[in-house]
């Protein structure tokens, strides 16, 4: 049978064009890549080439011709061996603009098809039980302890960032781990965040586990584009094939007195991208079991710190199995009144504010929400439900941000219970000043918390 | 920018000479390896007329970026992998992933974006990966690649595995700033890395000069110490023989290497392209003089590796795999609804 040459579409949304010349003529002898004609529209005239070689047999559309429909057939090629009675066998039917995929087997039901998921009922995530020796540590060495006890258990986990080796670290995070490990794991890089950020990217495709230290997440801007489209979205578009195991870890949010470009929350930045999680340690207990349960996760992981918080001392479990669950937020302080959600730094402003509270009465439950994604949504629904108010605080600006997230969610699945509206104590919406005065005006404050607490609580 | 204030763009000197480091001699290629060459070089050309052709058909959608005229370039690098090594490229990226001995038919099922496609329809002509293969995609984002592949090197030099990572990237990237973060920490750190630009004139609509200070790519790493060299990329063999001799530096230990492919592109950047940024003569002089495949089939005669009736043979194997790949990827079902929330994170 005869080839047939279809009238191609330039772009996906062109659906007919004119057939503006012929460059062959009927019983020329054309090759795959030959120029047979040009095709025209109002934006663009496009060469149209042979993909299949033979004689021109017919050309059934003429030179001049206008509109004419995408996917129409407007040439026969006769295949070698072919003679031109072959061409009366051809009969022309109006091609169909997509040719039909072979039906899916799917046990989904047509209904459900455009719907968007129902929230599956999530497996209870618990709190690790553990009841075995304590130690009274900063925040620095538990993030250091976990990061030690990972290499010691992985061969391929490494630490790369600016000074993490022999300066050992900017903010001593790294502190004697290159001692331990050598410089082939505790890897001292150039100031390039996009580069090594790409690298480590790289790296972790080919199986490694990096763990890549920002001085600071303002940094971090520099190479938003690998954390987001080079490893939070390769293993979707790999159809599963291809997932990378790498930790994007540093100080985030505001440090004190560093200015705009220094002091700057992620949390919704990060949180908002499918393929990462991200997660905001605010005690010692959080910076070790979240560190190391972000070093075994299989996934991209943006683990949020605070250079305010790398001095302070908590008690800590000392043990190298101590993992505390990624997607579970914990209940700091029961209360009944009034629901407090809050990370990282912010969870000890709250805590402090519940105690503000106390003394005048309110009973407050702060949730150290210590993941941001995937957001532990039950453990905050199961608090309203029961307080049936709601403050969310963070350092982070307003708009968009992780109160905003909080405010739909309880919204959507709490509405019932809620007896005054959800509200935000956040980040004022400016960049971060200088000034002593003017930065902490900029900040939440435990009396912010707390009056905010009181507002809904109507008192 | 005072300087420009008169819109008189400056005369730029006359293109100078290539000049290319000697390449040391390397074996003349048995009959085996110039068919070897031939058919890959064909299949490459066949499947992408055929996925120009399905695309105008509206069964490929969105970005489509064909390889056709540059097909030598990645035909003769491959020619020197071994099976540690691995390989990472932008958004043109089909050819690559044939060299890479990936299946046609999962390659054009992707395109078409069917469940049999090597990512379950879920990525798309610009992002596919194979892991069996080492293929590690398929990016796009212009220059991205550069650093991943730097990173891939790394982990060769980590693992101890004498691998080596060759990581293609355009004309239109080399003025992106990660490219020469990457250069940068590749030499300092030694890593096993061959860098191939394949220089094709144009990044999409503008040509080289117009977008490049110094259009002389292969010395774009001498600000690091890298060593670079221009290839005719039109011509397989030299292809062939420029890898050979810059993997005997990478592989020795000695840090990262610079390929600048001379190559052509024949059709649009991207399918909707009509190419009026350069003249129907330019395209049709390099097709008839400069052609890979066609000046590597009068070799082939020539040299008596084969007559003609053997590579009408192949062309005729080349076409059946080709049309087998069209119909698995018409024939394939889309994926199935319950996938679009599949493969966002893996299960621990």
């Amino acid at each position: 049978m005869p080839i047939q040459v279809l009238m191609p579409a330039l772009s996906p949304t062109m659906t007919e064009g004119n057939l503006a010349k012929w460059s062959v003529a009927e019983g020329d002898t054309v090759a795959a890549g030959d120029v047979i004609c040009e095709i025209e529209t109002d934006k663009a005239t496009m060469e149209v080439e042979a993909v299949d070689e033979g004689v021109l047999g017919k050309i059934l559309v003429p030179a001049g011709t206008e509109a004419v429909a995408v996917n129409s057939v407007i040439a026969l090629i006769l295949e070698e061996g072919e003679d031109k009675g072959a061409l009366d066998l051809v009969e022309i039917e109006a091609q169909t603009p997509k040719s039909e995929p072979a039906p899916i087997a799917s046990d989904m039901p047509a209904e459900a098809e455009h719907a968007a998921p129902a929230p599956a009922a999530a497996p209870e995530i618990l709190e690790p039980e553990y009841d075995g020796p304590m130690i009274n540590q900063t925040v620095r060495e538990s993030l250091r302890d976990a990061m030690a006890e990972e290499m010691r258990r992985d061969e391929k986990v490494f630490l790369m960032g600016e000074e993490v080796a022999q300066y050992q670290g900017a903010y001593k995070v790294s502190q004697g781990l290159l001692e331990e490990f050598g410089d082939k794991r505790i890897i001292d890089t150039p100031i390039t965040e996009y580069g090594f950020t790409g690298l480590a990217s790289g790296a972790a495709f080919a199986g490694l586990k990096p763990i890549v230290e920002f001085m600071t997440f303002n940094f971090s801007m520099q190479a938003i584009d690998h954390i987001v489209n080079s490893s939070a979205k390769t293993l979707y578009m790999s159809g599963g094939q291809m997932g990378s195991s790498i930790v994007f870890r540093g100080a985030n949010g505001a440090a004190s007195r560093v200015g705009a470009q220094h002091s700057q929350c992620f949390a919704a930045w990060y949180g908002q991208v499918p393929g990462l999680k991200v997660l905001s340690p605010w005690s010692g207990a959080d910076a070790k079991g979240l560190l190391k349960a972000a070093i075994r996760d299989p996934n991209p992981v943006v683990f949020l710190e605070n250079e305010l918080m790398y001095g302070v001392s908590f008690d800590v479990p000392e043990s190298d199995d101590f993992v505390i669950p990624i997607g579970k937020a914990k209940v700091e302080r029961a209360g009944a009144d009034v629901t407090i959600t809050a990370f990282s730094r912010m969870v000890g402003f709250a805590l402090e504010a519940a105690e503000k509270l106390a003394e005048e009465g309110i009973s407050a439950e702060v949730i150290n929400l210590r993941t941001i994604r995937p957001l532990d949504r039950a453990t905050i629904i199961n608090s309203v439900q029961k307080t049936n108010r709601i403050v969310s605080v963070e350092e982070g600006w307003p708009q968009s941000g992780i109160g905003s997230e909080i405010s739909a969610v309880v919204m959507e699945q709490a509405f019932d219970y809620l007896d005054a509206p959800v509200t935000r104590v956040t980040g004022e919406d400016v960049p971060m000043p200088y000034a002593a005065n003017l930065e902490s005006l900029a900040l939440p404050t435990p009396e912010k918390i707390a009056a905010a607490a009181k507002a809904v609580c109507y008192a | 920018m005072a300087k420009s204030a008169k819109n008189t763009p400056a005369k730029k000197p006359a293109p100078k000479a290539p000049r290319r480091r000697p390449t040391k001699a390397q074996p003349a290629p048995s009959a085996e390896e110039l068919l070897g060459f031939y058919r890959e070089m064909l299949l490459i050309r066949r499947f992408e007329e055929k996925s120009g052709q399905l695309y105008g058909m509206g069964l490929i959608g969105g970005f489509c970026h064909l390889y056709i005229g540059q097909e030598a370039v990645v035909t003769g690098v491959h020619a020197n992998a071994q099976p540690q090594d691995s390989v990472i490229t932008s958004y043109r990226d089909h050819g690559h992933m044939l060299a890479c001995g990936m299946d046609p038919n999962g390659v054009m099922a992707e395109l078409t974006g069917r469940a049999g496609g090597l990512s379950k329809g879920k990525g798309g002509s610009m992002h596919m990966f194979s892991t069996e293969k080492n293929f590690y995609g398929g990016h796009g984002i212009v220059g991205a690649q550069v650093p991943l592949g730097t990173g891939l090197a790394f982990a060769h030099k980590y693992n101890e595995d004498n691998g080596v990572c060759y990581a293609y990237f355009g004309d239109g990237s080399v003025n992106q700033g990660q490219v020469y973060e990457s250069f940068n920490m590749a030499q300092l750190w030694s890593l096993p890395v061959i860098y191939i630009i394949e220089n094709n004139k144009y990044g999409m609509g503008t040509s080289i000069d117009r977008a490049s200070s110094t259009t002389e790519l292969y010395q774009r790493g001498s600000a690091h110490g890298i060593p670079g060299e221009q290839v005719d990329g039109m011509d397989v063999i030299a292809v062939r023989d420029a890898t050979a001799s810059a993997l005997e530096h990478v592989r020795g230990g000695k840090g990262p290497y610079i390929l600048e492919m001379l190559t052509y592109r024949y059709r649009g950047h991207s399918m909707s392209d009509p190419a009026k940024y350069r003249s129907k003569d330019e395209v049709s002089k390099v097709r008839s003089e400069q052609d890979p495949i066609d000046n590597l089939r009068q070799l082939i005669i020539k040299t008596k590796a084969a007559d003609e009736a053997q590579l009408k043979e192949i062309d005729g194997e080349i076409k059946a795999i080709v049309t087998e790949a069209a119909d698995f990827a018409k024939s394939s079902p889309e994926p199935d609804p319950a996938e679009l929330y599949t493969d966002i994170l893996v299960e621990a």
